[in-house]
């Protein structure tokens, strides 16, 4: 099978600071792929190469077998970090939505006959119909991720990036939202997708990518997050549990946690035990 | 009552001085609020001081004032979006330093050419008496066609205004839509500089659209709110200027700045109730 994302010994910095060197990499259509290492890694930045946004100092990037300079086309499609989002611009979550037929949608200021059908789909499809009149700024952190992947799925894309899709929304609506990723992924869609949650990864995500300026490894969970792998990625003492099927990811604690600084955390009480 | 609203139309100044008035507070009602959620409120009052350069030189140099000072508008703005788009430079910087030239540019060509027969108090301040059904009607014109521009680029224009880099990422021509806007704003501007003045435009372009902010969270009501509070400041603003004997464009101004005060103490006070009946119930 053609890969939909491809990527040649890219290289990326602004002047003399590389961010990432020698990155080569390719996606398939229908996988579902997360880039996990820790902040200034480079994982925005490839997301921002792969949607055309940056152009690669050197290497060469695909998309769909074709080489990637500036615009992309409808077929991609992008959901930014929540905290980027203007909460306070004035539009509803079904204006947001159509957004994202913009370029394809005539010029009328109202949605066509057609447009307004997809809408509907989408909203229902993510559960959001209720909300399509209500302001972006009062929905919850998990109605507003799907709000924004509403305007992604859309245009019926086949790659849809994502930048923290997990991040400020509490465990239980990062499974689920992760969890619709990996549906969409079922149906042939690509989702290559960055996130701070190692375990979150591991339980949901069947292709990982550890990045540090390059990539350190990839491939399924199981055989990518090593101790190894991880202290490369993170420049820490990782630890790797794996119990019951399950991979379970966490840094080690600092020697002088904050028990040896604070051996008295409730101020009257004594502490019965210390952590082994 | 009414015959006090009408008793002015008798005069034939007054008449095309109140429907510029009524075109013109419409228009930057209109295109203030992409100004505003932009957040380029400083490039409203950067741009109406560049044309100003603009509109001398165009004096000056025997051309048409209406499009030397359209092109030296349209241009600076161009200069604006490419110096920030292709420097480090930010947008508040660039802002500063192109459109602060270009005004300097039209003092040093006053101040070189003293023998100037034309006022040029009435770009600076506004002069509605001198409107003449020429005038009108170009303003007439410039409305229609930003009216236009701004219906058919209605969606890429609201993508590109919340977010630019994504709307690139989906498709969007971001950047005929900012050179298309640049060219909106000029015109709007330089058929609003004759009857609000060069100082006043800036307030004309932010007042109408930040008042309708406060008022609703809606994108399409806060277009309606903010055209309609612009072209009845407007109207208003010349029926108390002519029984005050105050100047024009610093009566719609006022105008428009105690409304915005109206909405701020009414919005600020909902608020309150609305958190205290929270309080209540909790």
């Amino acid at each position: 099978m053609k890969p939909i994302v491809e990527l040649e010994n890219v290289t990326f910095g602004y002047g003399a600071m590389p961010i990432l060197e020698h990155v080569s990499m390719h996606l398939h259509p229908g996988q579902f792929a997360a880039l996990v290492g820790p902040s200034g890694a480079g994982k925005t930045t490839l997301l921002k190469l792969v949607l055309g946004i940056l152009t690669p100092n050197r290497g060469q990037i695909r998309i769909d077998g074709k080489a990637r300079n500036g615009y992309t086309s409808a077929a991609i499609s992008y959901v930014p970090q929540l905290e980027s989002v203007d909460w306070n611009f004035p539009v509803t979550v079904e204006q947001v939505v159509l957004m994202g037929l913009t370029r394809s949608s005539g010029i009328w200021p109202w949605p066509s006959r057609d447009d307004a059908e997809r809408l509907a789909a989408i909203l229902d499809q993510l559960e959001i119909r209720h909300l399509a009149k209500r302001h972006i700024r009062d929905l919850s952190g998990g109605q507003q991720q799907r709000a924004f992947l509403a305007r992604a799925l859309i245009t019926q894309p086949d790659l849809v990036v994502l930048d923290e899709p997990t991040a400020g929304i509490d465990v239980r609506t990062a499974e689920n939202i992760l969890h619709m990723l990996g549906h969409l992924s079922q149906n042939g869609i690509t989702i290559l997708l960055t996130t701070h949650d190692l375990n979150a990864a591991a339980a949901h995500v069947p292709w990982v990518i550890c990045l540090r300026n390059g990539i350190v490894a990839q491939g399924a969970p199981e055989e990518v997050f090593t101790v190894e792998n991880l202290n490369k990625t993170y420049d820490g003492d990782m630890l790797v549990i794996r119990q019951d099927g399950m991979l379970f990811v966490q840094q080690k604690p600092h020697p002088h946690g904050y028990h040896d600084l604070l051996p008295n955390p409730v101020p009257g009480e004594v502490p019965t035990q210390k952590p082994a | 009552m009414i015959d006090l609203l009408l008793n002015p139309f008798q005069f034939e100044f007054f008449r095309n001085g109140t429907l510029a008035a009524v075109l013109t507070g419409g228009l930057c009602g209109l295109i203030g609020v992409y100004i505003v959620l932009r957040g380029m409120s400083y490039i409203g009052h950067g741009l109406s001081h560049a044309i100003f350069g603009g509109a001398v030189l165009s004096f000056v140099m025997g051309w048409n004032f209406y499009l030397g000072a359209g092109l030296w508008g349209f241009a600076a703005a161009l200069l604006i979006n490419q110096t920030v788009r292709r420097t480090k430079i930010n947008a508040d910087a660039a802002i500063g330093v192109i459109t602060t030239a270009s005004f300097a540019t039209g003092v040093a060509i006053i101040s070189r050419y003293r023998h100037f027969t034309r006022s040029f108090d009435a770009a600076l301040f506004g002069n509605i008496l001198g409107v003449t059904t020429q005038d009108v009607a170009i303003v007439a014109g410039v409305a229609i066609l930003v009216s236009g521009l701004i219906f058919v680029l209605y969606k890429p224009l609201l993508f590109t205004t919340f977010d630019s880099q994504v709307a690139k990422v989906y498709g969007v021509q971001t950047e005929w839509v900012d050179t298309l806007f640049a060219l909106a704003l000029a015109a709007a501007l330089i058929a609003s500089m004759q009857i609000l003045g060069v100082t006043l435009i800036a307030a004309a372009l932010v007042i109408p659209a930040i008042t309708a902010r406060l008022t609703t969270d809606s994108f399409n009501q806060m277009i309606f709110i903010s055209t309609l509070l612009g072209a009845l400041t407007g109207f208003f603003g010349m029926i108390l200027s002519f029984y005050l004997d105050i100047s024009s464009g610093a009566m719609i101004v006022l105008l428009q700045a105690g409304l915005f005060v109206f909405a701020l103490v009414i919005t600020s006070l909902q608020k309150r109730a609305a958190r205290r009946l929270i309080h209540t119930h909790v």
